[in-house]
């Protein structure tokens, strides 16, 4: 029962991650985005993390995604003020491509069947679990991502702050 | 007995899918005989007694108009838009704890779908969603007035969410939980959360308003400015899916208003009428006690639409950024110091 979930939504979110890159629409892209991160959710829940499963369906699907959504909305993207890609351009981005492909074939060549991974505690997805670990033998490396994202905080409220000056 | 346990789930959902969609209804209702009453009018009351069939003339109006798809939009998002707000308003009351356990016969139920023991993120995440039929319907219409509405609801959204979520932690230091049931089974008699988080609550409402797109902050539909916005160029049922869907969002924001902070089927005198009722009833009496808090709140959200003018658009930021935040961080601090010193002293 639990592979076999597995397998379809992990199908789904290839199928929609893929579309995501060949949607011709901007905002079909972001809309496929949306439903990619919908099927991380699931798979986030049925690996009993419920609560990376809800923070991610909150802060990635509810808040970025919406502001994705938003700042191409204002940007209203159509194909006439899509930049002309020069043949040089092309050339290069065949060569990136088959570099991609060849190395993702070479690392499937040695793709084994490994064993499945053990969690020591298959609880520790539940908040109070997590909450537990996070603050107690992860608290520095918690601590230290929250002091990046805030001086990222900064730096943009910095940046805005700085155009307003030149305006006027 | 797994039979049993679906059968009783399903019993519930089918249930609360009902009392939803008849409160989004009679809501509609409601509204107008608010609205007459506080400007000195009548109402509908034409359509039966006091005019309370009008729901249901108003429904048949809507499925019997014709539907129009204008040519120049996204056919198939046009479609997705309002079928995406009605679902995301009717998946929020799954973990709404709706009473105590009740005894029938001699099998005991639960009257919640589910406790999951993230209950409170869930509505969070559900209500956050939910501007995406907002979005999507308002840029599929292809029309200008839509565009800038989908983005007013998209801006208007965000900045609502972090105050409410601010507000919502500060409560968390409180209840020590996120599970909905826990939450208010701990507001036993008259213990109600609202008094230890009184300004919590009130970020929390005026978040709330704001996130239903209610009056005041009714900006994406704005009809002065933007001729009703996102559903302007919708017609005949996904009109209608998109004004159900805004009451049943009303419905289900004044539920979680109540059971957060005003202890849901919790009230004073509690023990002593489960003495008096027996397990069938008494669980029933204060489901019946939570829908009153609920229909108080709903009629709170529509006495302020009729009351409080609409906001212009950069006040309604400055509140939101200036205003509710840094009030809800200040709630954040001082909860936390006082539960530090009460625990230690």
């Amino acid at each position: 029962m639990g592979t076999s979930v597995f397998y379809f939504v992990a199908t789904l979110s290839v199928i929609f991650a893929l579309m995501v890159v060949f949607a011709k629409n901007p905002i079909h892209s972001v809309l496929y985005l949306i439903l990619t991160f919908f099927t991380f959710t699931i798979h986030y829940v049925l690996l009993n993390a419920q609560f990376l499963a809800v923070v991610n369906f909150i802060v990635y699907m509810g808040a970025i995604m919406v502001l994705f959504l938003f700042v191409l909305m204002l940007l209203n993207l159509n194909k006439d003020n899509e930049p002309n890609k020069s043949a040089l351009l092309k050339v290069v981005g065949i060569i990136a491509g088959g570099c991609l492909v060849v190395t993702l074939i070479g690392s499937l060549k040695s793709v084994a069947i490994a064993n499945p991974l053990v969690l020591k505690n298959p609880n520790l997805g539940l908040v109070e679990n997590l909450g537990k670990e996070l603050f107690g033998p992860f608290m520095l490396p918690f601590e230290l991502s929250s002091l990046l994202l805030l001086s990222a905080m900064v730096g943009a409220v910095l940046l805005t702050k700085k155009e307003e000056k030149a305006n006027g | 007995m797994e039979i049993d346990f679906v059968i009783e789930k399903f019993i519930l959902v089918i249930a609360l899918f009902a009392i939803s969609l008849l409160i989004a209804m009679y809501s509609t209702y409601a509204e107008r005989k608010v609205a007459a009453f506080l400007q000195d009018r009548l109402g509908p009351d034409r359509a039966g007694p006091f005019g309370i069939l009008q729901p249901l003339a108003d429904g048949v109006k809507m499925f019997m108009k014709e539907e129009i798809i204008p040519a120049n939009a996204n056919k198939w998002l046009f479609m997705v838009g309002p079928g995406l707000a009605m679902l995301c308003a009717c998946i929020g009351t799954a973990v709404i704890p709706w009473g105590q356990d009740m005894m029938v016969g001699d099998r005991l139920v639960k009257l919640q779908v589910t406790d999951i023991n993230v209950g409170l993120l869930y509505i969070f995440g559900v209500i956050s969603l939910g501007v995406y039929g907002v979005m999507i319907g308002g840029w599929a219409s292809n029309n200008k007035y839509s565009l800038l509405s989908a983005i007013r609801a998209a801006s208007q959204n965000i900045s609502y969410e972090i105050a409410m979520g601010l507000s919502i932690i500060a409560l968390l230091l409180v209840t020590n939980s996120l599970s909905l049931r826990e939450i208010v089974s701990q507001q036993h008699g008259f213990n109600w959360n609202v008094w230890y988080q009184p300004l919590g609550f009130l970020i929390f409402m005026v978040c709330a308003f704001a996130e239903t797109n209610r009056a005041p902050f009714d900006l994406p539909e704005c009809e002065a400015e933007l001729n009703g916005g996102y559903h302007m160029e919708y017609s005949s049922m996904k009109l209608g899916f998109y004004l159900f869907a805004e009451y049943i969002n009303m419905f289900v924001s004044s539920t979680v208003m109540a059971a957060l902070y005003f202890g849901g089927y919790n009230y004073p005198g509690m023990d002593y009428m489960a003495g008096l009722l027996g397990p069938t009833w008494a669980p029933l009496f204060g489901t019946a006690i939570f829908f009153l808090k609920i229909f108080a709140f709903i009629f709170f959200f529509m006495w302020v639409r009729w009351t409080i003018p609409r906001f212009r658009y950069d006040q309604l930021m400055s509140l939101g950024w200036k205003g509710l935040i840094p009030l809800a961080i200040a709630n954040i601090v001082i909860t936390g110091i006082v539960i530090a010193l009460t625990n230690n002293f």
